[in-house]
């Protein structure tokens, strides 16, 4: 695979602009959670913010601070694309294709799932690399920890 | 120095390099410093022993037991001589950090009353130093950090200078209160060559212990331990063209002798009653179980190999290397070497940074063009935050790394800033 194929345009883009980035809001408290993740094989590390909507059924916000290599940075900022004013159960379902994609070794996608994925079909290319499937997980890993704390409403 | 033939000779007893990786590219391997490849000799060495001589050492008497036995000794004897020491002074372990943690927890296991008066000096408690320094791999940090706080002992440093070379200014960390001095005598992110002899003697002056941390010198540079005058030191058998599985622990006779045992089980010991042990002496005392015998006939092979290239030759090769390394990477504008910028007192091991590019992204270039080099904080985090840095790229060679391998690194590493924009941030 060339390298423009792993590092699509999209994803340079995201890495550069990383929507979403500096922390706002709280970091505990009700509809807050937060999440800080590392990759220790790099050192690389996000901490990620949620707050749900007052109902609790939706991420009203999305705020991340990291540092780290342009995947796990463009994942993050796609991140925060998809999930703000999503509802949670459809990021959840949303994770979790993205994992399935993470993990599919270069596996060519169907098309509803690439339609699904929107912008994150783009970071296809990084399953064929084991070694970098983390670096675009990393957000997610955080994403998943924060909203569990987030609805448990600490 | 090796001559074009030679060094095109030695190329070719490493199978390995000759594949090709991602789509077909020659592979150009620049991480020796993580491991080394192996050379033909060093797979027969095993295979053989496997084919003809494999039992169980050190137990048995029947002839196969004989011969896996001799084939053991006589490894231990060959590897010992490579680095200057006694085979009586030379302990197998899985590897360097296995090596480390013995000699830790000794000093922890006398600390418990283990070994008796003849362990006393091994004892350590509160107000007890234990000195390391910033530019130590994990593997010659975190198991001081461990005796300490399981002792009560305090945990100090030595610093660095910007550069990445110990700062002998901080020289006087080592005082009356220090008991070990760890430190690693190459570092494998800068390439640095510690001032062995300057620390060496501020430790004995006040009747410390050094551990040295011999990983990445043993492979590259003639090393003499009795030399060097330091009491204990560790090194593992892959970053030296050995297998893996395989290391060793050197300590002075004396102090072997004295220190409690640390794994215990079979093959260890003297007498053993329902209640009570007496141990073997040293080296046995510390090989407990079922060795790997198979890997210390490897680790022979390959010492003796670089033993018949030379090891003068082998560090003048790699220094020409250091030399193209660095001038190469130089060439590259907005790359910074983390460690010294010129070839003294350095191996060809250069870690960098690019500006505006993030090192896994870097590997991933380099990697597209078959060159492998190492990414991530080298199992060294403080020192990567003494430079100010997360993370880096790190491009490390051995005896059968070729100039073409180092211009082809440079010719990758100059690609990488124009493929990820980042000369225009």
């Amino acid at each position: 695979m060339s390298m423009e194929q792993l590092y699509q345009q999209l994803i340079l883009d995201h890495a550069r602009e990383r929507h979403g980035h500096g922390l706002r809001g709280d970091a505990s408290g009700p509809g807050a959670g937060e999440s800080f993740q590392v990759n220790p094989t790099c050192g690389d590390e996000v901490r990620l913010r949620v707050r749900l909507s007052d109902d609790g059924t939706r991420v009203a916000d999305v705020s991340w601070e990291g540092v780290g290599c342009s995947i796990s940075q463009a994942s993050t900022s796609v991140l925060s694309d998809v999930v703000t004013g999503a509802g949670v159960e459809d990021v959840e379902s949303f994770a979790a294709a993205f994992d399935d994609l993470m993990h599919s070794r270069g596996a060519a996608l169907d098309p509803a799932t690439e339609e699904r994925l929107g912008d994150a079909a783009a970071f296809a290319g990084v399953s064929k690399y084991p070694a970098r499937v983390k670096c675009a997980l990393l957000g997610w890993m955080a994403l998943r920890d924060a909203l569990i704390k987030a609805s448990k409403g600490e | 120095m090796l001559t074009a033939a030679e060094l095109s000779a030695v190329r070719a007893d490493f199978p390995l390099l000759a594949r090709t990786v991602r789509d077909g590219r020659p592979l150009v391997y620049l991480d020796t410093a993580a491991t080394s490849q192996k050379p033909q000799c060093v797979l027969d060495a095993e295979q053989d022993f496997y084919e003809r001589r494999n039992a169980a050492v050190h137990r048995g008497a029947h002839a196969l037991a004989e011969e896996a036995t001799e084939a053991y000794e006589a490894a231990r004897a060959a590897v010992a001589g490579f680095v200057g020491v006694a085979p009586g002074e030379l302990v197998w372990t899985k590897n360097a950090t296995e090596a480390i943690n013995l000699v830790a927890y000794a000093f922890s296991n006398a600390t418990a009353g283990r070994g008796g008066d003849a362990a006393r000096r091994f004892r350590l408690g509160p107000g007890d130093e234990v000195v390391v320094t910033e530019a130590e791999h994990h593997a010659n940090l975190v198991p001081w950090q461990e005796l300490c706080a399981r002792t009560g002992a305090t945990l100090r440093w030595l610093g660095l200078t910007d550069e990445g070379r110990l700062d002998l200014g901080t020289l006087d960390v080592i005082g009356e209160r220090t008991r070990v001095v760890a430190l690693t005598h190459a570092s494998n992110v800068t390439g640095a060559i510690s001032p062995v002899a300057e620390v060496v003697a501020a430790a004995h002056a006040v009747g410390a212990l050094v551990v040295l941390d011999a990983c990445q010198s043993v492979p590259h540079l003639p090393v003499d331990l009795h030399a060097l005058d330091v009491d204990f030191a560790a090194f593992s058998g892959h970053k030296m063209l050995g297998p893996t599985g395989v290391g060793a622990l050197y300590g002075r006779r004396e102090l072997l002798e004295a220190m409690p045992p640390v794994l215990t089980g079979g093959s260890m010991v003297e007498v053993v009653t329902m209640t009570e042990t007496t141990y073997a002496p040293p080296p046995q005392r510390f090989e407990a179980g079922t060795q790997m015998v198979a890997q210390t006939v490897g680790l022979r092979a390959a010492v003796e190999y670089l033993g018949e290239l030379g090891m003068d030759a082998v560090a003048a090769h790699e220094a020409a290397l250091a030399q193209r390394l660095l001038d190469g990477v130089a060439q590259v504008p907005g790359v910074r070497v983390l460690g010294p910028s010129t070839a003294e007192d350095r191996l060809a091991t250069v870690a960098f940074a690019v500006d505006g590019v993030h090192p896994h992204d870097v590997g991933q270039l380099l990697d597209d063009a078959g060159v492998a080099v190492r990414v991530g904080h080298h199992c060294a985090q403080p020192l990567h935050r003494r430079l100010g840095v997360a993370a880096s790229a790190r491009a490390s060679a051995g005896v059968y790394t070729s100039e073409a391998d180092v211009d082809a690194f440079v010719e990758a590493l100059g690609r990488v800033r124009t493929f990820f924009g980042a000369g225009a941030r």
